[in-house]
């Protein structure tokens, strides 16, 4: 806790100098406290943990040389990967998204408000004349720069873990045509940017409901809940109207990306949709932080 | 030190505190103004998308037949959604093994490989589906069938067949196409385009159908005329055919065909995207990735000529009337209300293959359908909401797009 107000104290004097550099310091001083905590690494660890086990059990079950694919089971692109060890990075990413990564987003996200509260260092950031919309926007800002580096923490372990199991080279697309190694890795890159804009709208709640209490564990713990309960929710065949709205449905169509021509549908509602989700949450998070009574 | 607004207020008063309130509930305004729009806009763009058919000169039925006819459209590439809602009852599972088991009989193919495309067809008997087909010239071809995270492609090259199932891996590899009778085998043929469901219903128009143009519409971006058949007759389930054609190039954009009884369309098919450039020739381009399992068409026993694309023609709505081809059926009726029949052989009212599974297979059946009695003995009747079917308990098998009464009507003829 003292870490904590000497970075505030530090943010505060930081902010002296108004203008847009200040907002800039704000946020620096933002991400370099996310990105210190142990649990912020911690959780980064799982994340590269993911792609490594996938890639050591593919290696391992097709090591007989008998390429022992056996039907459509496991996640999307899992059976590609002996083909191209690039694949690894859309397998990695398909195992990843329904669950790791959103989770590691609703506790960063979760943790933003009601942690700061929880430690009695949200009235010291407010000291700052900062304002708390600003403050609100930094920390989704810190949340969404957090979304891309874990969805890269997972691409780059999956690449190398990839490049040191599999061949590399150029890859066939999922509708059989062939694209160089290069633009396969434009195209991965681009799938992780596009995960990454995947998990706005579960940022977006989970800052919302961050600004809800003054427990950062019951804001990571319920954000988390709201995930799993949705997820559940689009498995039922009898809600089918109500899943297109749903911030997971379209969670899975970057792998149309791997399509060409790439199928740009679902991709467009997946995007549309996590604006939709950001607006409206984070305008609510707003509606309640700007507000709120700060008591710690 | 910098002023700072909410703290330290909790000695205020009440009308502070009423105050406080009502700024909340005013800021909460903008999330819900958010969701409004965002519901107006959801609501709103499709109808507005939808309407306004384009003004396209008058022109007659069989004028547009003809344009059809002429229809010569070499290249092309498009996405197609295909909506079949045929009223089977949801078996899940079971639904998809009992109609493999039905289909293996009549074709007599039973092979492992993921690739091969008449293991796909069924999963296009029901639900909604997204194709994409590109076309250049009468040798390349290609049909992808999207799946989640997945594709299924079936590729015609000159002489090559290929299909990738990129799901489990596997590929599928014929070669020869271009020596077989040509367009009947043809990938081109499939009737999954809009065109060769048009080509299927013309066929079928003869006295006992009226044709009119109804009108114009707009598919994929496109001006289209809409063609609108109809069956003379009554006793057939078959309400309506409805195929919208290009204004300019003359090829059928969409197919719709609505049940007699009314609801919702039994098929629908049509482009939501359709460009006529011609595609990249990669796109015809296949060579199987190290690691993938090729299955080769001619090792396959008992294929032959059937094994690659002809296989895509069992799709529907072709496939309902030819699955008993191996069984040679009989034909009673003409035009929309013909019956075929055919001679399972077997007591007991239930397909054969259901009923080598023994007696509570058959008793599961029997609950599917409805008990009928007539002048031919008795009998179950399984309904859908295009084709029924009539099973009598001397094993005889009377199927078509007509109602039940017609059914008992002709198998009390048969008598």
């Amino acid at each position: 806790m003292s870490q904590g107000e000497q970075v505030a104290v530090a943010r505060a004097s930081d902010s002296r100098r108004p203008g847009p550099l200040w907002t800039f310091g704000l946020l620096r001083s933002e991400l370099v406290t996310t990105f210190r905590r142990w649990r912020t690494l911690a959780l980064l660890a799982v994340l590269a943990g993911v792609p490594i086990l996938v890639g050591i059990a593919v290696k391992i079950e097709t090591s007989d040389g008998s390429g022992g694919q056996g039907g459509g089971g496991g996640p999307a692109f899992i059976t590609q990967i002996t083909n191209n060890g690039l694949f690894l990075v859309f397998t990695a990413l398909a195992a990843t998204l329904p669950f790791f990564l959103p989770m590691a987003v609703g506790v960063v996200a979760g943790d933003a408000i009601a942690g700061e509260a929880n430690s009695g260092t949200l009235r010291y950031l407010l000291v700052a004349p900062a304002g708390r919309t600003r403050l609100l926007l930094t920390k989704y800002a810190t949340t969404m720069a957090f979304c891309v580096v874990a969805t890269l923490v997972v691409a780059l372990s999956a690449l190398a873990m990839g490049a040191l199991l599999f061949p590399l080279g150029d890859l066939t697309t999922i509708s059989g045509t062939r694209i160089s190694f290069a633009e396969g890795l434009a195209r991965a890159l681009l799938i992780a940017l596009v995960v990454a804009v995947s998990l706005m709208g579960v940022a977006a709640l989970g800052l919302f409901v961050s600004t809800l209490t003054d427990s950062g564990i019951a804001a990571m713990a319920t954000t988390v809940g709201l995930l799993i309960t949705v997820q559940i929710l689009d498995q039922i065949p009898q809600l089918h109207a109500l899943q297109p709205y749903f911030f997971s449905h379209y969670w899975l169509s970057f792998a149309d990306l791997m399509r060409e021509p790439v199928y740009w549908h679902d991709l467009t509602r997946n995007l549309g949709l996590q604006a939709l989700y950001a607006a409206v949450f984070g305008s609510a998070a707003w509606a309640r932080f700007t507000a709120k009574d700060i008591t710690a | 030190m910098a002023p700072y607004e909410s703290d330290d207020n909790t000695p205020a008063g009440e009308a502070e505190d009423v105050r406080a309130g009502r700024r909340t509930a005013a800021r909460y305004v903008v999330p819900a103004a958010v969701v409004g729009v965002a519901a107006a806009t959801i609501g709103l763009v499709p109808a507005f998308a939808g309407s306004g058919d384009p003004d396209l000169p008058k022109i007659s039925a069989q004028q547009l037949i003809e344009k059809i006819a002429e229809s010569d459209v070499q290249q092309m590439s498009g996405t197609v959604k295909i909506s079949t809602d045929l009223g089977l009852p949801n078996l899940g599972g079971l639904q998809d093994s009992l109609a493999s088991g039905a289909l293996s009989q009549g074709a007599g193919d039973k092979d492992g490989s993921a690739a091969d495309p008449s293991s796909k067809l069924l999963e296009l008997a029901s639900g909604t589906h997204t194709l994409r087909v590109a076309a250049d010239g009468d040798n390349k071809q290609k049909l992808s069938l999207i799946e989640k995270a997945a594709e299924y492609s079936v590729i015609r090259n000159g002489d090559d067949v290929w299909a990738y199932d990129s799901g489990s891996n596997q590929a599928y590899h014929a070669t020869g196409a271009g020596d077989r009778h040509g367009s009947t085998s043809a990938p081109e043929d499939v009737p999954a385009t809009p065109k060769d469901f048009a080509e299927e219903a013309l066929k079928a128009g003869d006295k006992t159908t009226s044709v009119t143009v109804d009108g114009t519409a707009q598919v994929a971006g496109r001006d289209a005329y809409k063609l609108l058949i109809r069956p003379k007759q009554s006793g057939t389930t078959v309400g309506a055919i409805s195929i919208a054609v290009d204004a300019r190039t003359g090829m059928p954009l969409k197919f719709t065909l609505t049940p007699a009884s009314g609801g919702a369309a039994v098929v629908d098919v049509g482009f939501t995207e359709v460009s006529f450039a011609r595609p990249a020739a990669s796109t015809f381009d296949f060579t199987p990735p190290k690691g993938t399992k090729v299955t080769q068409g001619d090792e396959m026993k008992g294929h032959e000529g059937k094994a690659q694309p002809k296989g895509m023609e069992k799709a529907l709505p072709k496939g309902m009337d030819e699955r008993a081809e191996g069984t040679g059926p009989k034909t009673i009726g003409e035009g929309w209300n013909a019956i075929a029949v055919f001679d399972t052989g077997s007591k007991g009212g239930v397909p054969s293959g259901a009923a080598s599974d023994g007696g509570a297979a058959a008793g599961f059946l029997g609950s599917l359908g409805d008990q009928v009695k007539g002048k031919f003995g008795s009998g179950t009747v399984f309904s859908t909401r295009l084709v029924n079917a009539l099973m009598t308990d001397d094993g005889k098998v009377y199927v078509g797009a007509v109602t039940k009464d017609a059914l008992v009507k002709a198998a009390d003829a048969g008598k």
